[in-house]
């Protein structure tokens, strides 16, 4: 479905360049969910926008059912049904909230379909409906409309950026039944940076990246019970796992 | 009496496609063409100079007004004065606004001075849209002067709307609150090429628990120079609160002189300004959805201006 070959990416800084992703090989398949997890820094999310055609990489390729996407710009690959929930969503002053779903949508919705989607994300859909996309909206609530416009648009391949992070406990609990829900439909391949063991524990493969590399790519399970044994060795801060890689603690 | 020019002119500026319901006055190149009045509302010619009082009898509801000016002769400089009174208690639309096509080498130039007073508990909303147009050398030029009083426990709700076509405009606006009287005003501004735009607008809360909001939002693109002037006078106890945001683009010069005063110590006025361009996560997230960058910029000052 998507492979990801030799892919790296690099930024100037100053007179040397910095290498962000360094020879990431992947292959996701159909109708999987992946959680990509790791340590702060290590390029979760710049592999993620690469895949999103956010950033160009370097060097490398990214095929989506064979079709070699890496040229393609962020509006041919929302074309090919890629979406991207990003991890800081961005506020727009004068757009109300059903105005930016039905653009996700993609095509005309009406308020009870708006309302509907915006309760799969745990908001109470009449108080938000109308609302701006702009301050007024707290961190949290933002980044459920963020996960909406992903859940809106019918995807072969939805990427999630830390969907966790900012939500309160209700609400991502919720968020886990959506992910759930999504991942019982089979129709989309599901990327989810995070560090979450509830949504760990929903993936059927987990990648450890770290140091802009794949540490590791492995059956949920395997990688699981790996993380409880190197916790309960008493090291609550960081754990080695995949050799040189370390994850902050999960759950 | 009314071409297919003035039909065009009078969609954009009022959104009318005919000849509107209710009461209204139309003024094409410098002279008034059609009049209705109803029962609640009488509209006379001024008797000393070029313009119209507007009567809204105390208590008339749900009524609307319409009052717009078309200028279609390349040239022109036209000027009126035009003066309403809102009945106390009553609540009614008003809808002005002027739409220029010049299709000549001389400059068309209208100038307005409008002065409102809103008798006590009266509600009105005044929509005031300027449009421009035509492929002449000469500029479309508005100049729109408006004063309003609202009387104890009155609201004036009050939006201002520039999206296309206007070369030069100078607004300015003066707002006076008495008791427990309630502002809100909200304006639109779209400038390019080579438009120019100053928006000047004074409140005065002079009254008790008078409250007052300026939302003005706008684009500058191009070479085009907008400056906004806000200011607000708090009193008395009032509450004052102005939200200045300007989207900036290509070469554009936009600058906002915000100043906020208080003349008493339970006076709370807010000023907000900001001036930036469009933010690439914008962009970007609406690409994520499937718009190219053009339709994502589009869309985003679309809603910004909206």
């Amino acid at each position: 479905m998507l492979q990801i070959k030799n892919l790296s990416f690099s930024v100037e800084e100053g007179n040397r360049s910095v290498e962000i992703l360094k020879n990431i090989n992947l292959v996701l398949e159909k109708n999987k969910l992946y959680v990509i997890t790791g340590p702060n820094g290590g390029g979760k999310s710049s592999l993620a926008k690469a895949i999103m055609g956010i950033i160009q990489p370097t060097q490398g390729s990214i095929h989506l059912k064979g079709e070699d996407i890496t040229s393609l710009g962020i509006t041919d690959r929302a074309k090919r049904k890629m979406g991207y929930a990003f991890q800081q969503p961005p506020r727009f002053k004068g757009f109300k909230i059903k105005d930016l779903l039905k653009l996700a949508y993609g095509e005309e919705k009406n308020e009870d379909e708006i309302c509907d989607l915006l309760l799969e994300v745990g908001l109470c859909a009449q108080d938000y409906i109308n609302r701006d996309v702009d301050a007024s909206l707290s961190g949290g609530e933002l980044k459920r409309i963020e996960i909406a416009t992903v859940l809106a648009r019918n995807l072969t391949l939805a990427i999630f950026d830390e969907p966790e992070a900012g939500i309160d406990l209700w609400s991502f609990q919720k968020l886990v039944e959506t992910f759930k829900m999504m991942h019982a439909d089979k129709e989309t391949t599901i990327i989810i940076i995070s560090h979450q063991e509830k949504i760990l524990s929903l993936a059927d493969e987990v990648i450890i990246i770290a140091e802009g590399t794949v540490k590791e790519q492995a059956k949920r399970d395997d990688i699981m019970s790996r993380i409880v044994k190197d916790l309960e060795c008493g090291c609550n801060k960081t754990c080695d796992i995949g050799g040189s890689a370390h994850v902050e603690p999960i759950g | 009496m009314l071409n297919q020019l003035d039909k065009r002119l009078l969609e954009m500026v009022a959104d009318l496609h005919e000849v509107p319901q209710g009461a209204y006055n139309i003024r094409k190149n410098g002279s008034g063409i059609g009049r209705n009045t109803t029962g609640n509302i009488n509209i006379v010619s001024k008797a000393d100079k070029s313009g119209i009082d507007i009567i809204v009898k105390p208590g008339t509801i749900n009524e609307s007004v319409h009052i717009p000016v078309i200028l279609s002769t390349a040239g022109l400089q036209d000027m009126v004065y035009n003066s309403f009174d809102i009945g106390e208690g009553s609540d009614v639309v008003i809808v002005a606004g002027c739409g220029i096509h010049n299709g000549g080498d001389e400059n068309s130039q209208h100038d307005g001075v409008h002065d409102f007073i809103v008798r006590k508990g009266g509600k009105m909303r005044y929509v005031e849209k300027h449009y421009g147009e035509g492929d002449g050398k000469g500029k479309k030029i508005l100049n729109p002067k408006t004063i309003i009083t609202v009387e104890q426990d009155g609201v004036a709700e009050i939006d201002l709307v520039q999206i296309k076509g206007v070369d030069q405009t100078r607004r300015d606006t003066e707002v006076y609150l008495h008791d427990n009287a309630r502002l809100i005003v909200t304006e639109r501004l779209l400038t390019y090429a080579n438009q120019e735009a100053e928006s000047k607008i004074t409140v005065e809360l002079l009254g008790k628990e008078s409250t007052a909001q300026i939302i003005s939002r706008s684009v500058a693109q191009d070479q085009s120079k907008q400056i906004f002037y806000l200011n607000m006078l708090g009193k008395n106890q009032c509450r004052g609160h102005i939200q200045c945001d300007s989207i900036i683009m290509d070469q554009a010069v936009v600058r906002a002189v915000p100043e906020i005063s208080a003349y008493h110590t339970d006076a709370q006025l807010i000023h907000e300004a900001a001036i930036g361009k469009i933010a690439s996560e914008q962009i970007l997230k609406l690409m994520s959805l499937g718009l190219t960058e053009e339709e994502a910029e589009e869309k985003i000052l679309e809603g910004f201006l909206k």
